[in-house]
């Protein structure tokens, strides 16, 4: 027994998916064990009897005979022999050599399953299912498929010699006996119990990573994420709808069990070394002298310090006065190096605030060129202003627009556009713990309306026929697939333009497919960073190359139409020329319709929508009073004056006519 | 956005030359393209011509800042130079302070310097000439007036103020929202 357990463990071991678990959710097997005794509710041995012939029908029509020949009689084993000749020899001999035969099969699905769902229970929760990588592997999806298929749950069981039957027993019994909603709500709400809390998490995800063998009768994987997302909710301080967005995003538990914990740690900090004014060797010289212990940050950049514990303030030592760094995340050194700026080029930078994008851009233009560096706020302007001084920067414009503006100030005017946008924030949460539960739908959905106007704003600026450039990098730090993929996928539709490799080394692709959403797939390009993978803030980071500045969308109807007025003919959707009164009173119908469905579509939108009908936001826009200058108020201006004399004299003239 | 008047310009020109004297002359003709002096919100910027037309294609109210700001024009139109003027008066100080390390702090801090705390000094700096300071390891300060010359600093005793603050890196952190 205890040789096979160990090959089993092995095996899982050699899934390949082994990723160490978190030691929060390990389990004591003994604990387990003792468990799935006590609610045991195996089917006899003679049922088994009767399965057997069932499933192998079922089976040898699908051509997969080998992976019932465990619990087989000799006979039937036979049978399975003369339809697969081919595997005579290993079926001929004793049930030990099956053994090892069945383990070398690499795609025995079966028994992975069984020997995943042993090294769970040895400690390791939430491996999930040995599915292919492009698969999407849903510990939480909706679906319940898998219950209605109680026969197939069967079988990993039926396979077993019967030597091992009452191991297997243990294993693949449901052990945990979930509590209803309402229990654990009423629970959260009279006396949150930290270790109660932990524990039900880690026993849900252990049910949920292999749910048909571990389920309890009569409870479906809802009943279960129900549970689960009110604990999470708890645990961690989240909201619903943010614990069931991550959900989404990290469907596999241990995954999310581990996104969740980094977001409750801090990330290192890092500073970055202006190449303006100083060199990093010189500079960590300088920090070291001071009682800062700080190494190179990483092996991508060559800019980045980390700051592991220094005796005076990081943010005010002379060094930094001096403008010798900037404290920033290293998740901000990735959009500045996918723009990758060139000197003498045009630079915008639309999210500007603080400077520390802005002004590493400016050090690789090497303070040539034109850097706009805007932002929205005012107030966040100023630190713009003071770290761009501070740096050393003198190639910068800072200007307090819309960046919705900008194409009109300077249209198709820029060689390369970095477009941080504004974002849910989803990403830094260890630095700012009130996104956990000041986010809902209405938040998110704002933020990527604004995101998409922006990326097209953003677009428009961006000069085509630039020799040099042509390129936007769309970065956010939030790990929302609404926010990033969503809107990079809008861009694409919306106008002539391709995505391109960001140069980056680290990072993981992009969704082209997320949920029930299907984005282009090039959209594998972009990458995404998580702090419990990379050590860096959530983040996301995006290419884009302009192909030309010729707007689409929408452009190709309009010729058609154009067309077909200028020949006189039909239009090619049938529509009657304009001219005639029933075509009017069509088109009006038509328009409402399809303002009706704009209407539609815009309320239940969920940021995935590929048409891209944005509704438009009236954002009060900063008016500048026009200063009325003294002359024009006391009316002594030129013009005031003559008009003045002009009605005078006309008075004049009309009252001596009178007079006449 | 406008170029200075004469006036200004004179009042510009003046300050500049009590820090750097001569070199007045560098900062207007350089080498690396045209640079010009324009008025931005009673503020005076440097820059090249090719950033001044850029900046001229955003509307005068939320053009914060181009190029560097050298300082800004009082109620009283005298000029004031700023902190962030400091990357071009350093490289062409005529006469400058280097300060200890624990002077340093002080200064940074905002307050004046006293001869205990100076090093070095550049020799024949009269009173009322304005300097740069710099750490001991050549990195600029900030700036201020003398308030001895160098002779008399000599015969002074420690706790004399040699320099009066006028401007220093510590300004970044301590009022970021004045500077520009």
């Amino acid at each position: 027994m205890k040789k096979k357990q160990n090959g089993v463990k092995s095996r899982a071991a050699a899934n390949g998916n082994d990723s160490p678990a978190p030691s929060k959710t390990k389990l004591k097997p003994e604990k387990l064990k003792k468990k799935q005794n006590g609610t045991s509710k195996r089917p006899a041995i003679d049922d088994q009897e009767n399965v057997v012939p069932a499933l192998f029908k079922k089976k040898a029509g699908t051509g997969k005979p080998k992976k019932l020949k465990k619990g087989q009689t000799l006979e039937d084993a036979e049978e399975i022999l003369q339809q697969n000749p081919i595997k005579k020899g290993s079926l001929d001999k004793t049930k030990k050599k099956k053994k090892s035969v069945r383990e070398l099969t690499p795609d025995d699905e079966d028994m992975d399953m069984t020997g995943l769902a042993e090294g769970k229970s040895l400690g390791l929760p939430g491996l999930g299912e040995n599915d292919s990588d492009d698969e999407l592997i849903d510990d939480f999806g909706d679906s319940d498929d898998e219950e209605s298929l109680p026969e197939d749950a069967d079988d990993s069981e039926d396979e077993k010699p019967s030597k091992e039957e009452s191991l297997q027993l243990n294993v693949n019994m449901p052990s945990y006996h979930l509590p209803s909603v309402e229990d654990v709500e009423k629970e959260l709400k009279t006396a949150p119990n930290l270790e109660n809390m932990k524990l039900r998490i880690s026993e849900v995800l252990q049910v949920l990573a292999n749910f048909k063998v571990r389920k309890e009768e009569g409870k479906s994987r809802q009943d279960y994420v129900e549970v689960l997302v009110k604990d999470l909710c708890a645990y961690y301080g989240y909201n619903e709808y943010l614990i069931r967005k991550f959900m989404d995003l990290f469907p596999k538990g241990a995954e999310l069990m581990e996104f969740l914990d980094a977001n409750e740690q801090a990330r290192p900090v890092t500073i970055r070394t202006n190449t303006l004014k100083t060199k990093r060797k010189e500079l960590a010289k300088a920090l070291i002298s001071r009682g800062v212990n700080v190494d190179p940050a990483a092996k991508w950049t060559k800019v980045g310090l980390v700051v592991y514990d220094s005796q005076v303030p990081i943010g005010a030592t002379p060094e930094y006065l001096a403008g010798h760094y900037m404290l920033q995340g290293l998740s901000s050194f990735l959009p500045v190096m996918a723009l990758a700026p060139q000197p003498n080029e045009r630079v915008l930078d639309m999210a500007a605030a603080p400077g520390g994008k802005t002004s590493h851009i400016a050090a690789l233009m090497k303070n040539t060129g034109v850097l706009f560096a805007n932002d929205p706020n005012m107030v966040r302007c100023r630190a713009v202003i003071g770290n761009l001084h501070r740096l050393g920067v003198n190639n910068a414009i800072v200007s307090n627009l819309d960046g919705l503006e900008y194409p009109k100030v300077q249209s198709q005017g820029f060689d390369r556009v970095l477009l941080d946008a504004p974002c849910s924030g989803t990403g830094v949460i260890w630095k700012d713990q009130s996104v956990k539960t000041n986010k809902d739908s209405q938040d998110v959905q704002r933020r990527h309306t604004l995101q998409r106007q922006l990326i097209l704003a953003a677009l428009d600026a961006i000069d085509a026929n630039s020799p040099t450039g042509g390129y936007l990098v769309y970065s956010t730090c939030s790990v929302l697939a609404e926010e990033n993929e969503a809107v990079v996928n809008y861009a694409l539709t919306k106008r002539h333009c391709k995505l391109v490799p960001t140069g980056l080394e680290i990072g993981v692709e992009g969704y082209t497919k997320f949920r029930e959403y299907r984005f282009h797939p090039t959209l594998s390009l972009t990458r995404r960073f998580y702090p419990h993978v990379h050590n860096i803030d959530g983040f996301f980071v995006a290419k884009i190359k302009k192909l030309s500045n010729a707007k689409t969308g929408g452009t190709q109807l309009k010729d058609e139409r154009k067309e077909a007025l200028e020949t006189g003919e039909e239009l090619p959707d049938g529509t009657p020329l304009p001219g005639s009164n029933a075509g009017r009173k069509k088109q009006k119908l038509k328009n409402m319709e399809k303002h009706e469905q704009k209407v539609k579509k815009m309320t239940e939108d969920d940021g995935f929508n590929t048409k891209g009908d944005i509704p438009h936001v009236k954002r009060d826009r900063p008016t500048f009073k026009k200063r009325l200058n003294k002359r024009s108020l006391a009316k002594t201006s030129g013009k005031a004056v003559r008009q003045k004399r002009r009605k005078m004299m006309e008075k004049r003239g009309r009252g001596a006519a009178h007079a006449e | 956005m406008r170029p200075l008047t004469d006036q200004e310009t004179e009042a510009v020109f003046t300050k500049l030359a009590n820090y750097i004297g001569d070199n007045v002359q560098r900062l207007v003709d350089r080498s690396d393209g045209e640079y010009c002096f324009r008025l931005h919100k009673e503020r005076v910027y440097y820059c090249s011509e090719f950033l001044l037309k850029k900046a001229a294609c955003i509307a005068r109210e939320p053009l914060l800042s181009f190029g560097t700001c050298l300082g800004k024009f009082t109620k009283s139109r005298k000029f004031h130079l700023h902190i962030t003027a400091l990357d071009y008066l350093a490289p062409y100080s005529k006469s400058r302070i280097w300060l200890k390390p624990n002077a340093e702090q002080q200064f940074l801090y905002g307050n004046n310097i006293l001869k205990s705390g100076v090093a070095r000094m550049t020799e024949g700096t009269p009173s009322h000439q304005g300097v740069i300071v710099f750490s001991m390891n050549d990195t600029p300060l900030g700036f201020g007036v003398t308030a001895k010359g160098t002779a008399d600093c000599k015969r002074a005793d420690p706790t004399a103020i040699v320099l009066l603050h006028q401007a220093d890196l510590g300004e970044y952190l301590r009022n970021e929202s004045f500077l520009t």
